[in-house]
């Protein structure tokens, strides 16, 4: 009896190490995540057996720096802004990654030429282009066709919902307030800047709801608590035609961002990590997101071959961010600014933030 | 002296005897007190480490940081003070830490992070004399204020942080100086939190005493069963409840709506009950009352309803018998209710988070703001230690003035 207790005990520690990899995979949730789930996850994991473990944070950079700095990385893949990419790239928190690896396009571009301006580091390497919009209720609110009404109390009257944060919030105030995206940065360099686009928000600041997680814009406009809210467009998309929605996206100023995978340091699948990585950014996977939120692809050759929306009725190419149509006037978040003044800026809009 | 049968003194043999009994004990108790010690004493002792202690300039830029030892406050820098930042520079880009050190400049220095991070790219191809081609790649690096700052970050043992958690910071000159009004955040928001919190105290026990006061009052077996309604809460999940309340009180939610359909409201006047202080206060409420009920229920529970029988038959009237005789004697249990929700409320971060608003943000949202946004962990852990030290202060003040021996969770 004990000997048959030992020997089945031997051969269960002899199967473990049978078990297949997996790798995990950690992003921001919500539609966006399911998005990558069906575009990227599935795929790869009917193509090769391997299990992906996916992984929610409201933002992964937080996670994965101390996972890093504690020396135990659970983390395989993360999904970034570039901000946070940056900042934890020249830390050496990230996994300098073989770009030359990386697949050609069909028509024979290497990923120097296809990837878009900011959309590739030697760190990451760019899934989407989204950016920050803003959305209302089209039955309920007509007539809006700049920025500079989203600040107009009395043609428009109602809260307004704004991002807890002076990224993307500060950039918004200038651009209403009337300074140009090409000179942008500039203005918000300077103590002047700061105080003027403060003073913009000043005029509305009794009407702002503000929101932190991606999901709560839509919330916050089906219940009506807001009549105009920025927030990611393909957040406002998925509830448009997923959830039939009346909402109306203001495309006027855009503010576009990008998304990127990395590999932190110490990752426990790297190679299974990177084979992942390139997987998910060749020119079709980047197409195929596009079907399932609507975010544009990185990749210029992946424009070509975006069709229409997992319901089989919409065409995707105009609720894209990177659609022609809706470049005019669009500002790029420019990392390298962020990543000098974001703490100087965060301190002035926080202390903003807490007077009454 | 007495003696024991064996002839030893009888006092040794008592110490002996305790003392066997106090090392059983110790070692009963050893598992749990380890368990404590690493799970919590050790991590959270490390984390408030790293408020006094952020090596990133000091362990990456050693000869600079040792110039700044050797030369006094206000020493102009010269060719050697120029050539040991140059070779730090160079080492640190090598090294990939040029990062680190430029983010930790900027925490003192907006702007400096690129300045430091642009000039590792350069400094290998530097000529000397190095205090000439040095500001020449960008003039800021001649410039005092970027020295002060450079000063003040070479050591890895600093009170900077907590300078800066109390609104605080350095002059060029070294003297402490209180910061610019526009950028005055974390005082007001320490007091916000200890008054709300106050408040809320006090909500809950005006709410929660007549409820403990009528589950100890009744028979066990109702008793019971009401208990549960009281216990329901803590089985639902705490965001669960707290987004219920953001449908309650919202623009268009419950109240609003209800108020509007009877007429006593008008449709362009609904009230603002959530996303401001009222909502932290109301939520925070809901959720920190079962923590006042069940102290004072429990305290409740042993008091003899003959004592206010008797005052009554006395002739005092139904207050001053309340007020006389029953209220002192639930004191414990107030004291152990209130010191519970208190310190629970100071340190809430998911409620003011979800329904505060801007208004109702207290100093637990700002401590996450710099763990999770601006990765600033070391002004989060002096954030942390003050908020720790406040509580720590105020338990000392409660135990002066009402006496912990006093307090009774039943």
């Amino acid at each position: 009896m004990r000997k048959l207790l030992i020997m089945s005990t031997a051969l269960c520690a002899l199967a473990l190490p049978a078990s297949a990899q997996e790798i995990t995979v950690m992003s921001f949730g919500g539609a966006y995540g399911a998005s990558q789930m069906e575009a990227y996850h599935k795929p790869y994991m009917a193509m090769t057996g391997i299990k992906i473990n996916s992984v929610d944070a409201d933002n992964p950079a937080t996670p994965l720096k101390a996972q890093v700095e504690a020396g135990n990385v659970t983390i395989d893949v993360a999904d970034l802004e570039p901000s946070d990419l940056v900042r934890l790239c020249d830390e050496g928190a990230l996994e300098v990654l073989p770009l030359d690896e990386l697949p050609l396009s069909p028509d024979g571009k290497t990923w120097e030429e296809d990837f878009v301006e900011g959309g590739i580091y030697e760190c990451g390497v760019g899934t989407i282009v989204y950016s920050t919009i803003i959305a209302y209720n089209g039955e309920k609110t007509k007539g809006v066709d700049a920025i500079e009404d989203f600040f107009d109390l009395e043609a428009f009257p109602g809260k307004r919902g704004l991002r807890k944060s002076a990224k993307l919030t500060m950039e918004l105030a200038l651009m209403a307030d009337g300074v140009e995206p090409a000179d942008l940065y500039d203005v918000l360099g300077t103590p002047e800047g700061i105080d003027r686009a403060l003073a913009k928000l000043d005029t509305i600041k009794p009407e702002i709801v503000w929101w932190e997680a991606g999901a709560q814009p839509p919330q916050l406009l089906a219940d009506g608590e807001v009549t105009m809210t920025t927030a990611y467009n393909g957040r406002i998309f998925n509830a448009m035609i997923e959830e039939t929605q009346p909402f109306e996206i203001l495309w006027d100023n855009q503010i576009l961002d990008f998304n990127l995978y990395v590999i932190p340091k110490g990752a426990p699948n790297r190679d299974a990590a990177w084979e992942f990585i390139k997987f998910a950014t060749d020119t079709q996977r980047l197409a195929d997101q596009a079907g399932f939120i609507s975010y544009g692809p990185t990749r210029k050759s992946s424009m070509a071959l975006v069709g229409l929306f997992k319901d089989g009725k919409t065409q995707m190419a105009s609720h894209l961010p990177t659609a022609p149509e809706h470049m005019e006037g669009s500002l790029v978040t420019s990392v390298e600014f962020w990543a000098d003044h974001d703490i100087e800026i965060s301190e002035r809009f926080n202390a903003w933030l807490a007077a009454n | 002296m007495a003696a024991t049968t064996g002839g030893r003194l009888l006092k040794a043999a008592v110490t002996r005897a305790q003392g066997g009994a106090r090392r059983r004990a110790f070692l009963l108790v050893l598992p749990l007190l380890a368990f404590v010690f690493f799970s919590f004493v050790l991590p959270i002792g490390q984390m408030l480490h790293r408020s006094i202690h952020n090596p990133a300039f000091a362990a990456n830029m050693p000869q600079i940081s040792a110039w700044f030892r050797d030369n006094p406050v206000g020493t102009v820098p010269g060719e050697a003070a120029y050539a040991a930042l140059v070779a730090d520079i160079t080492a640190a880009a090598k090294a990939r830490t040029i990062g680190v050190v430029g983010t930790r400049v900027n925490y003192e220095l907006s702007g400096t992070r690129s300045l430091f991070t642009s000039a590792g790219r350069r400094a290998a191809r530097l000529e000397p004399p190095y205090a000439e081609s040095l500001p020449a790649l960008d003039a800021e690096w001649a410039s005092p204020q970027l020295w002060s700052a450079m000063r003040n970050v070479s050591t890895a043992y600093t009170a900077d942080f907590y300078l800066a958690a109390v609104d605080m910071t350095r002059a060029t000159d070294g003297s402490i100086v209180s910061v610019p009004a526009d950028r005055k955040i974390y005082v007001e928001i320490f007091q916000r939190t200890l008054l709300l919190s106050l408040l809320i105290t006090v909500v809950c026990l005006l709410l929660g005493f007549p409820v403990a006061h009528l589950l100890a009052s009744l028979p066990m077996r109702y008793s019971n069963l009401l208990m549960i309604f009281v216990l329901l809460p803590f089985w639902t999940s705490l965001l669960v409840r707290t987004t219920a309340w953001i449908a309650i009180l919202q623009g268009q939610g419950v109240i609003n709506s209800t108020l509007v359909a009877l007429g006593i409201i008008s449709d362009s006047e609904r009230l603002s009950l959530v996303y401001n202080q009222t909502g932290t206060i109301v939520a925070m409420t809901h959720i920190l009352l079962p923590f006042m009920v069940l102290p004072l229920y429990s305290v409740m529970r042993t008091i003899n309803p003959a004592y206010v029988r008797a005052a009554r038959s006395l002739g005092a009237s139904s207050w001053t018998a309340f007020r006389r005789i029953y209220l002192p004697q639930t004191l414990p249990g107030i004291g152990a209710g209130s010191l519970l929700v208190f310190i629970l409320a100071v340190g809430y971060y998911i409620t003011p988070a979800l329904v505060g608003g801007a208004s109702g943000q207290l100093i637990s949202n700002l401590i996450a703001f710099h763990m999770q946004n601006s990765l600033n962990w070391s002004l989060a852990a002096a954030l942390a230690a003050i908020l720790l030290g406040v509580v720590l202060l105020l338990y000392w003040l409660y135990d002066r003035l009402v006496g912990i021996d006093n307090m009774k969770l039943g």
